[in-house]
């Protein structure tokens, strides 16, 4: 079996999370690899829903982040000031998972609007939970498939905060989590530089060439000296993250 | 104190045009009933205060009954768009949506501020981001302890609320379990309050001491709606009809197709249409 580039996504921000993280979950991506983590390797990790649900085991993914499967397997659930108030503003949490429309090169997302915000070209969702989650969590982890239309040189609208325009400018607005330090892409793995925050590919997954990912991106991508390889997804992975979307496709009809 | 009344009776009691109005529910027990009385009552001129619009606002937005939306994410969640509320930002379609956007921890500090009787939230947040450049209502202050500046947000006070809830009682008092959003807030902060429920009971019996109870004397109008947040859920009632969430996308993509949805499902029918949608809670999978 080998996985697809969605799949080794999923299976390659899996794999960062640990049975001691606490992780405020998005819907989509973040959703599917919390679960695979929580399925595999991770089984004591806490997942956080922004409906208010805390240590919730779905045994299928939800549609939205209120699903009645995760109130009912949850271990308590609280109401929605209460989770950003004393759960995410508290700073409870370890990783926030983000996913977003556009991204620059210093991790900043924009899920509001293209064109301009009064007479936008596309209006996007909006912020949600994400402008709190990006400042309050430990760390940020972001999943997005690439794409030279999402990963943009400018961004018309900053809703969430990376590391703004470089080294030093979360510590400047008072901060002390760390944003974003992992980005999972369906072609590499990114992390911020060190020295400037710009980020950089440090993982290329199996088969893929910098010049793909290079195509997948609005900006002259930053390559790490010593590029790894992101291991191939395993048979086990991949047969549970399989098995889990036909579960959630037979639930609701539709793969989450 | 509660007055038991027919849903239409409840709009006309606590819906004026021009009013504001929060209809609350996290995911949960969204008032979709409710939202459809509203349309067929022809509401207009409204200010729709919603976290998430959902579809319920994306129908009242697609039938011209809101002025202005005040919201926090804007989404079909787990499917993409909401069509209706795109076309009138996009395209000012049935007429121009004036719109007042925040984040969620700002909405749901701003309820509470409203239950609380102050007059703004104060909260840690909107750090480095465009959203008070487009927003005057976001504002800070300095804590006057620490000298750390704080985001605020103006206390949200709707001339209605209106929420979907398990139960009530005969004396008219409102319990809501499972996930409870933003539904106490909302109708605390409201003036006037609407409350549709799936069941009428003599007695609540045994439960948690911990359940969310609204107090008759906390709620304007109870009306007995069963299935009335179809397609959204009660909990040990009937699911979340996700199957219909992800067909709200091809029906409200164009605007002749959510018409005749509309027209079909709304203006020709009645609250007694979402009795279908109500199951026992035995029978609830």
């Amino acid at each position: 079996m080998t996985a697809t580039p969605t799949e080794m996504m999923t299976i390659a921000a899996a794999r960062l999370l640990t049975n001691e993280d606490v992780c405020f979950v998005g819907i989509g991506a973040p959703s599917a690899a919390c679960n695979l983590a929580r399925l595999t390797h991770a089984p004591k990790i806490t997942l956080i829903y922004e409906s208010g649900t805390l240590s919730t085991r779905p045994t299928v993914l939800p549609l939205s982040i209120g699903d009645g499967e995760l109130c009912d397997t949850a271990l308590t659930t609280v109401s929605v000031p209460e989770m950003f108030r004393y759960w995410l503003q508290g700073g409870r949490i370890t990783i926030g998972f983000l996913g977003g429309a556009q991204i620059d090169r210093f991790a900043n997302l924009n899920t509001t609007v293209v064109g301009p915000y009064d007479a936008p070209k596309v209006r996007l969702p909006g912020g949600g939970g994400a402008p709190e989650i990006a400042i309050h969590c430990g760390q940020i982890f972001i999943t997005m498939a690439m794409g030279s239309r999402a990963f943009v040189e400018t961004l018309p609208f900053i809703t969430s905060f990376g590391h703004g325009t470089g080294k030093g400018d979360r510590a400047k607005l008072g901060l002390k989590t760390r944003g974003p330090t992992k980005i999972i892409t369906d072609l590499c793995v990114m992390e911020p530089d060190p020295e400037t925050s710009e980020l950089t590919v440090v993982s290329l997954h199996p088969g893929v060439t910098r010049e793909q990912v290079q195509a997948g991106c609005g900006w002259p991508l930053r390559f790490a000296a010593e590029l790894a390889e992101t291991p191939a997804a395993s048979a086990q992975e991949l047969a549970v993250l399989r098995d889990l979307h036909i579960r959630t496709k037979q639930a609701h009809g539709v793969a989450a | 104190m509660a007055e038991f009344v027919s849903l239409a009776q409840g709009i006309e009691a606590v819906l004026s045009d021009g009013c504001s109005v929060a209809m609350e529910g996290f995911t949960h027990l969204i008032p979709h009933a409710a939202g459809h009385e509203a349309i067929r009552q022809a509401r207009k001129r409204l200010t729709l205060i919603r976290m998430t619009p959902d579809l319920v606002y994306d129908q009242m937005i697609g039938m011209g009954c809101a002025e202005r939306l005040v919201f926090s994410w804007g989404g079909n969640p787990g499917v993409g768009s909401l069509h209706r509320f795109r076309d009138a930002v996009e395209n000012g379609w049935p007429h121009k949506l004036e719109i007042e956007e925040h984040s969620h921890a700002a909405m749901a500090n701003a309820y509470e501020a409203g239950a609380a009787n102050l007059p703004f939230a104060v909260f840690r947040g909107y750090k480095g981001v465009d959203l008070p450049k487009v927003n005057p209502k976001i504002k800070s202050v300095t804590c006057p302890y620490t000298g750390e500046v704080l985001a605020t947000v103006p206390a949200i006070r709707p001339d209605a609320a209106i929420i979907h809830a398990l139960k009530a009682d005969r004396e008219g008092n409102v319990l809501l379990e499972g996930i409870v959003g933003v539904q106490k807030e909302a109708v605390l902060a409201a003036k006037r309050s609407l409350v549709t429920v799936e069941e009428i009971v003599e007695d609540f019996g045994p439960r948690n001491a911990n359940a969310v109870i609204l107090p008759a004397w906390t709620v304007t109008a109870i009306a007995h709606v069963p299935g009335g947040a179809y397609p959204s859920y009660a909990q040990g009632y009937y699911k979340r009809a996700n199957d219909f969430y992800i067909a709200w996308d091809k029906i409200a993509r164009e605007r002749e197709t959510f018409l005749a949805w509309i027209k079909a499902n709304v203006l020709e029918k009645g609250p007694d249409a979402f009795a279908q949608h109500a199951r026992p809670s035995r029978q609830a999978a």
